[in-house]
């Protein structure tokens, strides 16, 4: 790693005011993300600012019909937490499919939303990549592409979203809240990835200097009867080639009331299918009309490359058993 | 520089400096010279001496390095040493009683033949110890049926301990034998059990 300063500071204003005047420090919270890109020499930040001791972010809260995870708490505990659990088994699954328990233990939720991505070339900087060295050029695109995206791509970059969580997040309509020079703000979750188009390393809405303070969901319904699905090369410690956050209201004769989807793995960020509530509304998980329909609009677009086509009917597969495995978890609860 | 602020509670200005810490490792309270960039992997191994954790990826991916900090399973190679020095660090090294009776995990490893060249082993020990006790207390995996309620170790079996200790690589694929010892040690040691 290349030698950084190092400052803790205790309160929330204080790592804000850390951050404005140092352009260029990086927040540090689990670090399993950020000290491994610093190992490779991806991102080498002069200064790092120790956010773990700032108190009172890493609360989990259930009021009001709505889940609040303070950004330091850890997937560890969000996804052991009784009210994620019993009110949103799809977040509780999307974090427990992801990454290992050592590393679940030590990543924050906030970080999480700030995963990079796996692709090879931007990990290895003896490569061209835009979202490393912007300018540089891409190397996946005519090179080794299996994992990669193939939707919301560009022309600089096919780079995929690796994360679980922020899938299930933005399925289940989360928030984000950030706090920084200009004062807080909530972004919804799914505006808070950017897709890449010609600036592929910007890669949210976060602004210099911003933090993540919290994230929210609504818990109702839809949460209670929420399922993370991923597919991938190994059964763990794997990271998605698809995954599915689903959720779905089931009327007590099995139609489908309200429905939410959201895909992961394959796209360069979160990839909500806003299609879902109306295509499945009225209709059951079985209907084939009605899932082809939601199959078809999940995957417009796609544009897969040398390697990943099989990325579009594995994603096409998954939708349909994830509400599949929905409506039987619907009908067990019933009887 | 930095200007001095109350409420910061520690800084290194100069990414040249070395800084002594005091890292509270098996129990014993130890002096230790690191810089900012010095992982928690290296500062046991290189400055405290304690070469039973081991380094295998050094990125996270392998699990070799494994330690426990407060109880929690964290990876050494991707923590601070700088960020580490309010926690109680327990190490393969710290597991055995003063008087050198093994842990029941260590020997279950060692009658079970749960290695093979061993290098993997540390990490793999820590991480089962902190398997049982987040099974103790009720934490889920990804093999937990989400309507099911984890009541304890008696709830490891084979599925439960392959996916708890899917962080933990063996390229000697020793998994059979470690699945095995770890299994032993949840069902002799369960609590619920007469």
């Amino acid at each position: 790693m290349q030698p950084f300063s190092y400052v803790e500071p205790r309160s929330r204003a204080e790592a804000l005011r850390l951050a404005q005047a140092y352009p260029e420090a990086r927040f540090l919270a689990g670090g399993t993300t950020l000290v491994d890109l610093m190992k490779s020499g991806v991102v080498h930040p002069p200064m790092l600012i120790d956010v773990n001791r700032i108190g009172g972010l890493d609360e989990i809260e259930a009021a009001e019909g709505s889940l609040r995870l303070g950004a330091l708490a850890r997937m560890s505990d969000a996804a052991s937490h009784e009210a994620v659990r019993t009110q949103a088994p799809g977040l509780s699954e999307s974090l427990l499919f992801a990454a290992s328990g050592q590393l679940r233990n030590m990543a924050s939720l906030g970080g999480n939303l700030l995963q990079r991505t796996r692709c090879l070339y931007f990990r290895d900087r003896h490569f061209p990549c835009n979202k490393r060295a912007p300018g540089s050029g891409c190397g996946a695109i005519d090179g080794e592409n299996r994992a990669l995206a193939v939707l919301g791509t560009s022309a600089a970059c096919i780079a995929n979203y690796p994360g679980d969580f922020a899938i299930m997040l933005v399925a289940l309509d989360g928030t984000v809240y950030l706090d920084g020079p200009a004062g807080e703000r909530a972004v919804p979750a799914a505006t808070f990835h950017r897709l890449p188009a010609d600036t592929p390393h910007i890669e949210t809405v976060l602004a210099p200097g911003e933090m993540i303070t919290a994230i929210s969901l609504p818990l109702g319904a839809l949460s209670r009867q929420s399922r993370y699905l991923k597919v991938r090369d190994r059964s763990s410690y794997e990271y998605a080639s698809v995954s599915v956050a689903a959720a779905a209201d089931f009327a007590p004769d099995g139609t489908i009331r309200d429905a939410r989807l959201a895909l992961g793995g394959l796209a360069a960020k979160p990839w909500p299918v806003t299609e879902a509530a109306l295509l499945l509304a009225g209709r059951r998980p079985d209907d084939p009309v009605a899932m082809g329909r939601l199959m078809d609009a999940a995957v417009d677009g796609a544009r897969p490359r040398s390697g990943n086509a099989y990325k579009v009917p594995q994603a096409r597969s998954a939708i349909r058993r994830a509400f599949a495995t929905l409506a039987r978890r619907s009908a067990r609860s019933v009887a | 520089m930095v200007a001095p602020r109350p409420d910061t509670a520690f800084a290194v200005h100069d990414p040249l400096a070395a800084v002594t810490l005091r890292l509270t490792v098996n129990g014993a309270v130890t002096e230790v010279s690191v810089e900012p960039w010095t992982t928690l992997l290296d500062a046991l191994r290189e400055r405290i001496g304690l070469t039973g954790t081991k380094k295998g990826c050094d990125h996270g991916a392998c699990g070799a390095c494994t330690v426990l900090i407060d109880g929690r399973r964290v990876l050494s190679c991707l923590t601070l040493a700088l960020s580490a020095r309010d926690g109680a660090i327990t190490t393969i090294e710290g597991l055995a009683a003063p008087d050198g009776t093994l842990h029941p995990m260590q020997r279950a490893f060692a009658e079970h033949d749960a290695l093979q060249c061993g290098y993997c082993t540390p990490g793999q020990i820590m991480s089962a110890v902190a398997v049982l006790a987040e099974a103790d207390a009720g934490r889920p995996s990804a093999a937990t049926d989400p309507a099911h309620r984890v009541t304890g170790r008696a709830d490891l079996d084979e599925r439960e301990i392959r996916e708890r200790m899917s962080g933990n690589l063996c390229r000697c694929a020793a998994y059979q034998n470690i699945v095995a010892a770890v299994r032993e040690v949840a069902e002799a040691t369960d609590p619920s059990r007469p």
